[in-house]
Order: structure tokens, then C-alpha cells, then sequence
């Protein structure tokens, strides 16, 4: 324990916050990676995964994908792409949107796939075109699980920029670096503490921020007298509907 | 007056839904289509607004052909009501009624005013307006639904076992009030259900559905129960039990009916 | 290539011990989770305070935890018990969640059958619920492995030998080939886990491939968002 109070004190030595390399700029490097390779991801992933749980094709290829990408070790990936593009901020980022890719696109589609099939049916029934099904029905509904992906990504991503160093790229990581090169037991756990604590904060936003954007009607009072489960299974109500079997 | 003219449908897994079938049905009435599970009468339902598209054969409505015309359009002109009323949760009780209306480009401000007064017709008090469906009972919920399915001042209102999950009482208020609605409104229904006695309760004409959507018998309630075309329909409609079988007894000078059972039921005027 | 082919017995020795280092977790995870996610799904309160601090553990970079680790079990830093130590943790934050689900996934009239036809409440956890269960776990067991297979290599940032020797030895002496190999022979060890967890879950559990339409209906995927923290 002693150590961590010493960790937290090097946190607080005012050294740390001033000069050349100041923490608060390493910080600021740390979050920059989080989201702009979130944002990047998010470009690309949400789209596909949109589409994917709009249409139902293609899942099988997205869950193995994501599924492929994220047994992907991060340090090695961060490390072939430093390799082969050179060091500094590119090779980094480019591993991080890789790495931030799958929670956002399984998000995605996880979050529109699971709105009940019964009201999309009735959306389209009552003549919605596709564009107003997925924009006014199935991504308010799906939203708790698409910002769920994006939560995902940041943590892995805000987690794993620590390895930023590796390509010269800066972050929090370069503190680690030092502390290990100069055996300073301190500076590791001060840095650790850092980046966990931007974790837990960021982790607690998101937390809020899903809360929050569950629709309103979804989360009121729940008085139902109608059977929980539906008399017909809800695979009729799907389109093709499976009747005549 | 809906028109099916040999209309046949395949689903990509090889089962045939419906095959060859034909039927007329007439404006401003009730049409029951009434069926065991795989009789496909939802498939039929689903076939008038679209929902599912046919494999062959022809659809008309007011003799003009529903595949003239754009899916999505067409399902703004037709009332649909659902098992589970289907609502949108995310969505008001009044944004729910108004939705086909702001569709179809109605005035925000219309639209409301005359979600409002839908609620009325189904028999639902304003003051759940702003409530979500969830705050809803089943019942209540499934008087939304109409509402819905009405919003847009249809022609055609398709009910799909629109009260079959909900408790035999609250089903029993829900028919009678859609039977009031009906006479107020004379929309052209088609109603689905598995339920024979919903279907003599409601239906002005009852189909009656057999597997792949031969129809074993149509006519009004009255023509089926007196002359069942078939053992089949005979055993649809328990044509030989209980309520169905009613007989005469004298009972203290007094035309008393009872079931097959012998269960007295009503006397006789 | 060429560096694979003269480094193979490097390539192979480092691959054990990667093994080594993730099956110990993978195991501890599934076995400590198993109580701890029966109580927080038979108890309100419980389910609470279970979830919110395994939430929060699994929210934990693993670098910073491996790092810290040694501060709090006063092992030495380069031990590799503390990179078996932290990713236990993962796997028991994660598992403890997936357990709660899949006890909760068990249809409850199944349950009162169970407890109507005379079981008793042990039995019937082991001879009902478990097996019921089995498919839901199964799918957490499977992150559960490929994350912590992926994760071991962070352990050698602070000299823990795994297949992440290849990556930092790759990256110092500028040989793309070593890391690439590393990166791969990460992979052919996730995918070979992940094949046995579904040959040990298709053995036990022979009902689920009766009908597989049916199975892949109730049966969730693989929990659909999991971070993988490095």
C-alpha cells in the first residue's frame, strides 16, 4: 500500500505538471488517440452494422470478423504497423481503429437486432419506408446497445493508447517506458493509476451518457395485462412470416 | 371490395402458404378469415397491404391491381392492426395514433387533433394521451392499436388476431366496442383469427381456412352453422357440441333451450 | 519466412508458454465465477453490488494492473503469477456477469417443473439450471479465452515471457517476420481454444445440436460488446 500512496504523490509532484513532457499533455495525447480512433472506427463500422441489423445479411461474416479481429494481440499489432508505416502517431492510430472496430460494428447490429421484430413489422405496415424504419424505429430503440459498442471501444482504445510508446507515439505509456528503463517502481504505478483513472472516468460518462438515451417509453412504468409471451411465436411476425408449415 | 384472383404463395423454404386461391372480398362489411395454425390466413392478410408479397395470381382493390402501386403508399391508405398492437414504445400514446397521418403529410397540429379524437372513438379517455404504451394495460393498448389502424381514415382496416392476447373479459369489451365502431364507421374489415366464435361474433361473411388456404367454406355465420359443408367444417365449428347443439325442453310450460350436454342456455320467447 | 523456419523451436518454446500462462485463468475464472454469479443472480442486492464491482474491475487496463499488482500481492514484479493473477481477475469479472445471465436464461417454468417433480434445491442447480445454463456459459467462456490468450502478451511490456518477447525483440532488431509470427501463432492458439471449448461444449451438452435452427435462436451469440482491455 505503501507504494500506491507514493504512486498517487507522484501523480500530484508539481514537477510533473510543468516543463517539457508535462503529464497533462501526455493526457491529452492519451484521450486524442481514444477518440479520434474511436471516431474513425465508428465512421466506418457503424454504417455496416446499421445495415447489417437492418437487413439481416451479412451477420455471419461481421461476428466472424469481429470475432477474428479481436483475438488480434494488440501490443503485436501496434508493433507490426510501427514496423511497416514508420513510427509516430500513424501506426498507433491505425492499430487502435483496428482494435476498436468490433465492440462498435457488434454494437451496431446488435443494437438494431434487437428491437422486437413485432414493431418493426408494424412500422412497416403502417408505411414506413426502409430509411424511416431504421431512423425513426430501429436506432432510437437500438441506441442503449450501439452507444454500448462505442463505450467498448473507448475502453479498449483508452486502455491500450498506453502502448502508444512503443511507436514513439506518445501517451501516458511513456512514463512507463521511463519507469522501466530506470527501474523506478514509483513512476510505473503513478502512470497506472493515471490511466485507469481516465478509464474509470470515461467508463462512468458512458455509463450516464446509455442511461440516458434509452427512449423515455421504453424505461416508463411497465402495467400489462396482456400474456408476457405471445400466443402466435414471434418468428410469424418476422418477414418472410413462416406460417403454412 | 378486395379481390383475390388465384393468388399463389410460395415462401423461399418451398412451403406453399396459399395455393391457387380466390375470393371476393365485399366493401363496407366484416370478412372474418378464420383457420387452424397453417391455414395460411395471415399470410392472406399480409398479401392485402403487401407485407407479403405474392408468388402468382392477382390482388385488386376497387378492380385496380395493389401491384400497380407503391408498397409503402399503399400501406399508408390501409389501417392495420396487429396481435400485440405493435406499437412504437419510443413513441407517445398521441404520437403512436398520429404516425400515418404526419406520413402522409398531415399537419403536425391535425394531426394531434385528430389523434385526439380517435381516442374517443375507441373508447380510450383522453388523459392517457401522453402516457407510453408500456403505462398501458393489454387492453387499453390494443384500443391504441385501432386507433392507429384508423388514424388515416382508411378504407380497409386489416386486424390480425388483433385481441388474442388479452384476457377472455377484456376481449369480450374489445369486440363489442369494435362491433359499435363498425356500425358508426362501415369500414371494409378483414379480421384473422383461430377463434370460431369471434369469427361468428364479428364476421358479416366467415371464411373458413384449411391448410394452404383451401377454403373449406365461406358464408355468413348463420349459412355455415345451419348447413356445414363438410365434416371438416362440422368439427371447425363443433357443429355437434355443446352451445352448437341446442334443443328444445318443456319446463314448467316454458320453451327452455339447452346444449348438447343438456345445460339449459336461454328460454325461448 | 525465413526467420520463422530458423527460429521455429523459439516460436514453439514461447507458444507453450503463452499456453501456459492463459489456461490457469481461462480455468480459475470459470470456477471461481460459478458461486459468485449464482449469488448475484439469486439475490437482488447481491446481483447490485456483484455486477457494479466486476464491472469496474474489467474496466482496469491491464498493463496498469499487472504493474500494480505486485504493490498489492508483494510478489516481485517480474513473477509470472501476477500476470495469471490479473488476467483471473478479468476472466472472473467477466465470467461472474455472463454466469448471472445464463442462471437468469433458464426458463423459470422449466425450474418449478424441476422443483415440482421433487428435486432438491442442489440437485436441481446440477441436474437443471447448470446444464440449461451450459449454452450461455459456454459462449463467456469462449471470450473469456480468446481475450486472455490475446492479453498474455502484454505481460512481457514488464518481462513476463509469452509470445510478446516476439513482438519487443521484433520491433528492436527490425524483423516484421518475428512479430508477424508472434501475432499468428496468437491466433492459431485462440482458434485452437476456441475449438476445443465447442468440441467439450457439443460433448456435453448433445441437445444443442438436435436442432440447430432452433439453437441458434435461443442460444445468444457470443455476448455481442466485450471490451478486450490492453
Amino acid at each position: 500500500m505503501n507504494f500506491i500512496v507514493q504512486g498517487i504523490q507522484w501523480i500530484f509532484d508539481p514537477a510533473r505538471w510543468s516543463g517539457p513532457g508535462d503529464i497533462q499533455s501526455r493526457i491529452l495525447e492519451q484521450l486524442a488517440y481514444t477518440f479520434g480512433a474511436v471516431a474513425i472506427a465508428a465512421v466506418i463500422a457503424i454504417p455496416v452494422g446499421l445495415l447489417i441489423g437492418h437487413t439481416g445479411k451479412g451477420r455471419d461474416v461481421a461476428v466472424s470478423l469481429s470475432g477474428g479481429l479481436r483475438a488480434l494481440p494488440s501490443l503485436g499489432l501496434l508493433i507490426i504497423f510501427a514496423l511497416l508505416i514508420g513510427i509516430g502517431f500513424k501506426a498507433p492510430l491505425l492499430a487502435f481503429v483496428i482494435l476498436a472496430i468490433p465492440p462498435v460494428l457488434s454494437g451496431a447490429y446488435a443494437g438494431i437486432e434487437a428491437v422486437d421484430k413485432r414493431t418493426v413489422d408494424a412500422a412497416r405496415a403502417m408505411g414506413m419506408t426502409e430509411w424511416r424504419v431504421l431512423t425513426k424505429v430501429e436506432v432510437p430503440l437500438g441506441a442503449p446497445l450501439i452507444v454500448a459498442g462505442i463505450r467498448s471501444g473507448v475502453l479498449q482504445v483508452v486502455a491500450t493508447a498506453t502502448l502508444a510508446y512503443f511507436a514513439s507515439g506518445g501517451a501516458l505509456g511513456v512514463f512507463i517506458d521511463d519507469g522501466l528503463a530506470t527501474r523506478n517502481y514509483v513512476e510505473l504505478l503513478g502512470a497506472s493509476i493515471v490511466v485507469t483513472a481516465l478509464a474509470l472516468i470515461l467508463e462512468g460518462i458512458f455509463a450516464l451518457a446509455q442511461r440516458l438515451i434509452v427512449p423515455r417509453g421504453v424505461t416508463a412504468g411497465q402495467v400489462k395485462d396482456v400474456r408476457t409471451r405471445p400466443v402466435r411465436s414471434r418468428s410469424t411476425m418476422g418477414s418472410p412470416i413462416q406460417e403454412g408449415k | 371490395m378486395i379481390e383475390f384472383r388465384t393468388v399463389t404463395k410460395r415462401f423461399p423454404d418451398g412451403t406453399v402458404a396459399v395455393d391457387e386461391f380466390s375470393l371476393v372480398i365485399p366493401a363496407r362489411q366484416t370478412t372474418v378469415l378464420v383457420g387452424s395454425s397453417g391455414s395460411g390466413k395471415t399470410t392472406l392478410l399480409r398479401m392485402i397491404n403487401r407485407m407479403v408479397d405474392k408468388t402468382s395470381g392477382e390482388i385488386e382493390i376497387d378492380g385496380e391491381s395493389i401491384y400497380r402501386l407503391n408498397p409503402v403508399k399503399l400501406r399508408r391508405s390501409i389501417g392495420y392492426v396487429m396481435q400485440n398492437s405493435g406499437l412504437l414504445p419510443h413513441r407517445k400514446v398521441i404520437d403512436n395514433v398520429a404516425t400515418v397521418p404526419l406520413l402522409n403529410g398531415v399537419s403536425k397540429a391535425d394531426a394531434r387533433q385528430g389523434a385526439l379524437e380517435l381516442l374517443d372513438t375507441v373508447g380510450l379517455d383522453r388523459s392517457l394521451a401522453d402516457r407510453y404504451p408500456s403505462q398501458l394495460s393489454g387492453g387499453q393498448q390494443q384500443r391504441v392499436g385501432v386507433a392507429r389502424g384508423l388514424a388515416a381514415d382508411p378504407n380497409i382496416l386489416l386486424m390480425d388476431e388483433p385481441f388474442g392476447a388479452v384476457d377472455p373479459i377484456v376481449r369480450a369489451e374489445l369486440q363489442q366496442e369494435l362491433i359499435r365502431i363498425q356500425r358508426e364507421l362501415g369500414k371494409t374489415i378483414v379480421f384473422v383469427t383461430h377463434d370460431i366464435d369471434e369469427a361468428f361474433l364479428l364476421g358479416d361473411q366467415v371464411v373458413l381456412l384449411e391448410k394452404g388456404g383451401r377454403i373449406a367454406q365461406e358464408g355468413t355465420p348463420a349459412e355455415i352453422l345451419s348447413k356445414p359443408a363438410n365434416d371438416f367444417v362440422a368439427t371447425f365449428i363443433g357443429a355437434d357440441r355443446g352451445r352448437r347443439a341446442l334443443s328444445v325442453e318443456v319446463v314448467n310450460g316454458r320453451n327452455v333451450v339447452v346444449d348438447a350436454d343438456g345445460r339449459p342456455t336461454g328460454v325461448l320467447q | 519466412m525465413n526467420w520463422v523456419v530458423n527460429n521455429f523451436g523459439l516460436v514453439w518454446s514461447l507458444t507453450l508458454t503463452q499456453v501456459a500462462l492463459a489456461v490457469p485463468p481461462i480455468i480459475l475464472g470459470f470456477v471461481i465465477s460459478l458461486p459468485l454469479g449464482w449469488v448475484a443472480n439469486r439475490f437482488r442486492l447481491t446481483r447490485g453490488a456483484l455486477l457494479t464491482i466486476s464491472g469496474l474491475l474489467y474496466t482496469i487496463p491491464s498493463l496498469p494492473l499487472f504493474i500494480a499488482l505486485p504493490a498489492i500481492l508483494g510478489t516481485g514484479i517480474l513473477d509470472p503469477v501476477n500476470v495469471v493473477v490479473g488476467l483471473t481477475i478479468y476472466a472472473v469479472a467477466l465470467m461472474v456477469r455472463q454466469t448471472a445471465d445464463a442462471l437468469a436464461s433458464v426458463d423459470p417454468d422449466t425450474k418449478q417443473a424441476a422443483t415440482a417433480m421433487g428435486y432438491s434445491g442442489w440437485s436441481r442447480f446440477w441436474k437443471v439450471e447448470f446444464p440449461l445454463a451450459g449454452p450461455v456459459l459456454l459462449a463467456g467462456l469462449r471470450v473469456v479465452s480468446v481475450s486472455t490468450v490475446s492479453l498474455v502478451s502484454i505481460g512481457s511490456v514488464i518481462g513476463v515471457t509469452s509470445l510478446g518477447y516476439l513482438f519487443l525483440n521484433g520491433l528492436q532488431r527490425d524483423i516484421p517476420g518475428e512479430v508477424i509470427s508472434g501475432i499468428v501463432a496468437t491466433l492459431v492458439i485462440a482458434i485452437v481454444f476456441d475449438l476445443i471449448l465447442v468440441g467439450i461444449g457439443r460433448l456435453l451438452m448433445p441437445w444443442t445440436r438436435a436442432d440447430r435452427r432452433l439453437s441458434r435462436r435461443r442460444v445468444p451469440e457470443v455476448p455481442p460488446v466485450v471490451a478486450v482491455n490492453a
